[in-house]
């Protein structure tokens, strides 16, 4: 601040600078008020919405590390942002300047963009917990083959043989019946 | 229970001092996110879409209602005023968030308060548990049994690869969100609180102060929440989040220790005087009693006050938000003089209500 100009102090407090000005037009006519942000505070009723203290929002942020660039490859900067959604009508523009998704059907059209995006949230970008019943019914079927392999070789390791040939008898039954399903799936098609 | 009556009540039984670790952790929440396959997210779905959602929901919801021998009520955001929308977020039975357009959005809500299903928030389906102290497995086992007796009925969105999709990459996976509710005093006071934040988001953490911003943290209360949901199986997310949080309550209870250790007298000081603020002030502001009552809780927990019980905590962190006072009142254009007066008058009444009979003086 240049020598000789004066902070303008809170009307209300006189203590801390006043950095919200309000206009108020009441029976004593038109009030003019000078306010430090803690006072402004008590003003809500006056103020159409409270003005946010934070300037970045999570959202904000993430749109940013949303539309920087990934999954480009083979593929125009523009080619990409132009492609749609069959279903909801979504285009990756969209999705990079509000942060969300718009339907199901988006992360199998985005989904060479999404990845490398997701390993950046996550680290990851394979679903290894809870599976649904009935629509992920062979997948879930596949988890437990394979948590029951491992198990499997741990028993071995551990001269558990007794333990580790039930475990096999029960791998050979689920990958049989697996299988069968997948073959039954496979006629329908 | 009516509506009204849930909205008056300021009683959760999910906030009671009775939960495990009660005396640091104050509740437990799991959060799934789920959505329906094909329909657009609700940020781009139009009306038609979200009624049938809506539609869809209830019409499977007796069924669930029926097996967790629970009734729900239904709170439809469109007819409720947006002072009653207020005061569900105040209760942490809704977000922020589900309030901002509130065509066909509703939240189903059992009686006892500890488990809310809200649709059309961010997602089709938002299924929230609770439970006192820290208990995240109860809640867990809850949420997910709803979400098998919806996925029974109702196609839900799941990618083997990306499991189950969400609006906000953010919560793709496993769509779940568990988040414990804390009170540091201690770690507040002995300046610790900072070590804890920053080391957070390094175990895949998020914590925040509940009440007050960054700088300024009122009544010392914390949420911490797992940040991923990729990747991780929802036990693992949970483990690592119960691991966390027993460290900080043990270095919690360390620093009170200290306190009441090397700074007693001051200590027995600031508490009992927190107390006659509370119990005989006139005017009370939302923010001065959210300092006052963690230091009563405080004095509770380290046993140097006597005369009420824990349970007063609750029953003021809800009894003394302005919304709920208004919405009490019936009055809405209440001056800051009135609400304060109104605070202060609802804070002597709790602490009155919980007061413990004087049987064993010391």
């Amino acid at each position: 601040m240049a020598k000789g100009e004066r902070m303008m102090l809170c009307d209300d407090c006189g203590r801390n600078r006043a950095v919200v000005h309000i206009t108020q037009i009441g029976p004593n006519g038109r009030v003019e008020k000078n306010l430090c942000e803690d006072c402004a505070a008590n003003y809500s009723e006056f103020l159409v919405e409270p003005q946010r203290k934070k300037n970045v929002s999570m959202n904000d942020f993430l749109k940013g590390v949303f539309s920087a660039d990934t999954g480009t490859a083979g593929r125009s900067k523009e080619q990409v942002t132009e492609m749609v959604c069959p279903n909801c009508g979504m285009s990756y523009r969209d999705f990079q300047q509000t942060g969300k998704i718009g339907c199901s059907v988006c992360y199998s059209t985005f989904r060479r963009q999404l990845e490398p995006l997701l390993r950046r949230i996550h680290g990851s970008s394979t679903h290894s917990g809870k599976i649904p019943h009935r629509s992920g019914g062979r997948l879930e079927m596949k988890h437990e083959i394979e948590t029951l392999r491992r198990t499997l070789k741990e028993c071995v390791a551990q001269e558990e043989y007794e333990k580790a040939a039930e475990l096999r008898d029960r791998v050979r039954l689920l990958e049989k019946e697996l299988e069968e399903k997948e073959g039954g799936a496979a006629d329908v098609r | 229970m009516s509506v009204n009556t849930l909205l008056r009540d300021s009683r959760l039984s999910w906030l009671a001092a009775s939960g495990k670790d009660s005396d640091v952790v104050l509740a437990s929440r799991i959060r799934l996110a789920r959505n329906f396959r094909q329909v657009p997210f609700p940020n781009r779905a139009d009306f038609n879409q979200l009624a049938e959602v809506r539609l869809q929901v209830e019409k499977i919801l007796p069924g669930i209602a029926s097996d967790l021998q629970q009734d729900f009520d239904l709170l439809d955001m469109e007819r409720l005023s947006p002072l009653q929308r207020d005061v569900l977020v105040e209760k942490q039975l809704i977000s922020n968030n589900f309030i901002q357009n509130p065509q066909h959005r509703v939240a189903f809500i059992t009686e006892d308060c500890r488990t809310s299903i809200m649709i059309n928030e961010e997602d089709h389906l938002r299924i929230q548990c609770m439970a006192p102290g820290l208990d995240l497995d109860t809640p867990f086992a809850k949420a997910s049994h709803i979400d098998d007796m919806i996925e029974d009925k109702l196609d839900i969105a799941f990618d083997e690869k990306m499991g189950y999709l969400t609006s906000c990459p953010t919560n793709l996976g496993t769509g779940l969100r568990a988040s414990v509710l804390l009170h540091l005093p201690g770690l507040v006071f002995t300046h610790n609180i900072e070590s804890i934040v920053n080391i957070s988001p390094q175990l895949g953490l998020a914590i925040r102060s509940v009440y007050g911003d960054e700088k300024d943290r009122v009544g010392n209360l914390f949420q911490i929440s797992n940040q991923l949901t990729l990747g991780f199986s929802e036990n693992e997310l949970i483990e690592n989040l119960k691991t966390a949080v027993l460290e900080i309550v043990s270095h919690e209870r360390q620093a009170r220790k200290a306190l009441a250790l090397y700074m007693k007298e001051r200590l027995e000081d600031e508490v009992w005087r927190a107390y006659g603020i509370l119990r005989y002030a006139r005017l009370l502001s939302e923010q001065e009693v959210l300092e006052l009552l963690s230091k009563v809780r405080l004095g509770i927990d380290l046993k140097l006050i006597n005369e009420v019980s824990a349970d007063c905590f609750a029953e003021i962190l809800i009894s003394s938000r302005t919304s709920y006072l208004q919405n009490v009142a019936e009055n809405e254009n209440l001056s800051k003089h009135e609400i304060d007066r109104l605070r202060a008058n609802h804070v002597r009444q709790a602490l009155l209500a919980h007061a413990c009979s004087q049987e064993a003086p010391k």
